[in-house]
């Protein structure tokens, strides 16, 4: 088997509140999957799981074949797993430049000073943030901040991003934006897990679309037959 | 070898102790625990507590016990005033972990100081008429200097869950304590109750301080060893559980006084800090609370 | 000139002016003077490398200055090794009990560091007062040597040496803030979450710096039992040593090393100053009052007032 994320019952447990339950899933290579589900549905403990923040869960994480078990966050973000925050989380107090040179400093083995600025650099332009590579994050719009949290996850190459509800409460123009650039890195074989409320975005993009509903998987498949089945009507869009 | 009349009565002297380390320990159960707001002058407002009631008793006999029944309520108000000052400067700004914990130990140190400078570095206590006398249960005794205080922290303690679990205000600071945000829901304003809970912690310094000076004598830096105590027993019950923090302090209290029999009083302040270290490093959800790491 | 060279060369050149000043003045108070806001200096930089650079705040910096001392105490007693030897392992065992204290608190949220370091010094001290070979509660006495190699008399030696600490606890600061480490400290500080997510060692750059940040407290403690010829417990932890690291550091600001040095220089001098009129108790009732006004009016110190009245001219 040759995925790139490949889960096997996973599983988590707040108390006695269970969030996440039986949780099977793949991504393969350069594949574009699109994760939805109601608010609660355990899509954010799903991702928070595979990028090492709740090292207790239950079943078993392997990214590309290599188990997760053990693993720390900045130990998984090193292989080559990226995610976003829900909420952008950017390091207030460096430069939009600076925050994308994190990630490539930090890498194994890092990158020195000058590749690293010239790589943020052009993961700016590829954003279209490079005017403001020497303001600081307090000074970015909403978009922008969201452009910023993608350039920053996208800086390292990575093999797989995880893209939390990177358009929400965008305007129209702003989601396409968004999208272009998502389309644009998965071009250049970055397999790309999408959360989304926003469903125009979530049928342009996923090849392939899985829902959770209160912890499980329910339905998994090509997009349009997914969203026709009845238990996904009800469960999700009647709602 | 071990006398087993010494280590009873060090376990009843301990279990009297641990009632103080309670009333000492619940104000800060909820300002730190229910509330967040870590304020590490806890004990130093309770020592402040204890020389005002000492200066009020001393001279006019007045119990001291009472007296801090008595200025509770002012300590109160002014528990809620430093919570307005707190969060408009430091929780509304986001700038209470470096800021703010700062802000707490500086006025610890300008408590302490005060002190000195107004009562002078010296020792100061009450006397009080049941001072000498004693409670006997065959070879155990019970001196009453440590029996009334400890059935006053009792009492405040059971009112205060009372409080919590009964009253409209209680369990708005309970609410507080899960989830800031349900509030809103309820249609009670946050900042307001926890002005009243942050208030009210301030008060329970006040009476923690009444129980201190009728069982030992105080100076202005008695709070320090305190500060060990009062935050083993806070982090050790789990964060804002207060029938775990009252377990954890009567604990704590046999602990103490067992290890102080065996090996001396010099070792007792090492044993709430050793105990604080040890908790921090093994079990920081404490025994009965939630993770909150 | 390169940036980092240039603060070395500048540093040294403002070390010998105040070395040759000192020595125009040349009386014994002018060295003690200069000794103790040096030695303010290194303790608030010190401090400041874990609270200002990665937002952790460190409530044993009495503890990690004793440390230094007694260590000194116990090798000149144990082996009468040479004070520079002292201070090196000082050094290390202040060093080694920050990572220790780190490795098993740095895990959890930062105010639970802060409350073990609390606990770290009350700790000690008592092992220290337990300790009858360390001199006990009583303290322990430390014979002072008449002179020292090219220096006039010792109290200008021990000056010297603080002073050479102090320049290089500043350029290992500059070093840090211009590193790699500094710029994982800053995401940790700013958040500490989406810094382990773009694959930040969080854990070992904070225990790094607890470590860097401890070593330098115990050098500053090191050469103590000298400058006094007699040390117990009670001055060595004093809570003194706490208070002024914090309040030197957040009345000068937090955001570099020049803040620390500017409120260390500031606060100590006046200190030293007040020593003659106020009592050391009148002197902390103004170093925490100044400290509760400027954490609650001037969050970014003496610096940040500086730069918002600058900013105010350009736009004016």
């Amino acid at each position: 088997m040759n995925a790139v994320l490949d889960v096997r019952g996973l599983g988590k447990t707040f108390g006695g509140f269970t969030a996440l339950n039986g949780i099977a899933l793949t991504v393969a290579p350069g594949e574009r999957l699109g994760l939805v589900g109601p608010n609660g549905s355990g899509k954010s403990t799903f991702v928070n799981c595979i990028a090492g923040d709740f090292p207790d869960h239950a079943g078993v994480v392997l990214f590309r074949n290599r188990p997760l078990a053990g693993l720390k966050p900045h130990e998984r973000a090193r292989l080559g797993l990226s995610r976003t925050f829900q909420l952008p989380r950017p390091f207030r107090s460096l430069t939009v430049l600076e925050n994308v040179t994190v990630p490539l400093r930090f890498s194994v083995p890092p990158l020195p000073v000058a590749d690293a600025r010239a790589r943020a650099r052009a993961c700016l332009e590829r954003v279209g943030l490079q005017d403001k590579a020497h303001s600081h994050p307090h000074s970015l719009t909403q978009v922008d901040l969201r452009k910023l949290e993608l350039a920053r996850a996208l800086a390292p190459e990575p093999a797989l991003l995880i893209a939390d509800e990177v358009m929400a409460g965008l305007s129209h123009s702003e989601v396409d934006q968004i999208l272009d650039l998502l389309f644009a890195l998965n071009g250049d074989g970055t397999a790309v897990i999408m959360i989304e409320h926003v469903m125009r975005a979530i049928t342009a993009f996923s090849q392939r679309l899985a829902v959770f509903v209160a912890g499980r998987k329910i339905v998994e498949g090509d997009p349009q037959t997914v969203l026709a089945t009845p238990e996904v009507e009800a469960a999700y869009l009647g709602t | 070898m071990l006398d087993p009349v010494l280590i009873a009565n060090a376990v009843v002297s301990g279990l009297l102790l641990g009632c103080l380390y309670a009333i000492a320990s619940m104000g800060l159960a909820v300002s730190f625990g229910m509330l967040d707001v870590v304020n590490i002058a806890h004990p130093a407002m309770m020592v402040l507590a204890s020389c005002v009631i000492a200066a009020l008793c001393a001279p006019t006999g007045f119990d001291p016990l009472l007296a801090a029944l008595l200025i509770a309520p002012v300590f109160g108000l002014l528990g809620a005033g430093l919570y307005r000052l707190y969060h408009l400067y430091f929780e509304r700004r986001g700038d209470e972990a470096m800021q703010g914990l700062a802000f707490f130990f500086g006025l610890m140190i300008v408590i302490e100081v005060s002190l000195v400078l107004v009562y002078g570095a010296d020792q100061r206590w009450v006397e009080t008429g049941y001072g000498g006398l004693s409670l006997g249960l065959g070879p155990v005794g019970l001196p009453l200097r440590m029996l009334l205080p400890a059935l006053m922290s009792l009492a405040c303690i059971a009112a205060l869950l009372l409080w919590l679990r009964r009253s409209f205000t209680g369990r708005a600071v309970a609410a507080v304590a899960q989830d800031r945000d349900a509030l809103r829901f309820l249609g009670a304003d946050p900042i307001r109750i926890k002005t009243v809970a942050f208030g009210l912690s301030v008060a329970l310094a006040a009476i923690a301080g009444g129980c201190l000076i009728v069982v030992q004598p105080v100076d202005a830096h008695s709070g320090h060893v305190f500060i060990g105590r009062v935050l083993a027993v806070v982090i050790l019950a789990g964060l804002g559980s207060l029938p775990g923090t009252l377990v954890a302090a009567l604990v704590f209290g046999v602990i103490e006084n067992v290890t102080a029999t065996l090996f001396g009083p010099a070792w007792s302040p090492a044993v709430a800090f050793s105990l604080l270290l040890a908790v921090l490093a093994l079990r920081p959800q404490g025994m009965f609370g939630r993770a909150h790491a | 000139m390169s940036r980092p060279l240039r603060l070395n060369v500048g540093l040294a050149a403002a070390g010998v002016a105040l070395i040759l000043i000192l020595r125009l003045i040349d009386n014994d108070y002018a060295w003690y003077t200069g000794y103790v806001i040096l030695q303010y200096v290194l303790l608030a930089v010190a401090w400041n490398i874990l609270a200002g650079y990665s937002g952790y705040v460190n409530f044993g910096t009495a503890a990690f200055f004793a440390a230094g001392a007694y260590t000194t105490i116990l090798l000149t007693k144990a082996l009468n090794l040479d004070l520079l030897v002292c201070v090196l392992a000082a050094g290390l065992v202040s060093g080694a009990l920050g990572l220790g204290m780190g490795w098993l608190t740095l895990r959890l949220r930062g105010v639970y560091f802060s409350i073990a370091t609390l606990s770290l010094a009350v700790v000690l001290q008592t092992l220290v007062v337990n300790w009858p070979y360390a001199g006990g509660s009583s303290g322990a006495y430390t014979m002072r040597p008449q002179g020292y190699a090219v220096f006039g008399n010792y109290s200008e030696f021990l000056f010297v040496l603080m002073l050479v600490l102090a320049l290089g606890g500043i350029a290992v600061a500059a070093g840090i803030e211009r590193s790699r480490l500094g710029l994982g400290l800053a995401t940790i500080r700013d958040d500490e979450r989406a810094a382990a997510a773009a694959g930040v060692p969080t854990l070992r750059l904070k225990l790094i710096a607890t470590a860097i940040s401890g070593g330098m407290m115990g050098m500053a403690g090191a050469p103590l039992p000298y400058y006094a010829s007699y040390l117990n417990p009670e001055a060595a932890f004093s809570l003194t040593h706490t208070i002024n690291a914090m309040a030197m550091t957040l009345i000068g600001g937090t955001q570099g090393w020049v803040g620390p040095v500017i409120g260390a220089t500031l606060l100590s001098t006046l200190q030293q100053g007040a020593t003659v009129t106020i009592s050391s108790a009148g002197n902390l009732l103004i170093v925490g009052g100044v400290l509760i006004l400027f954490v609650m009016l001037a969050p970014k110190g003496i610096l940040g007032l500086i730069r918002a009245w600058r900013g105010r001219g350009d736009t004016a």
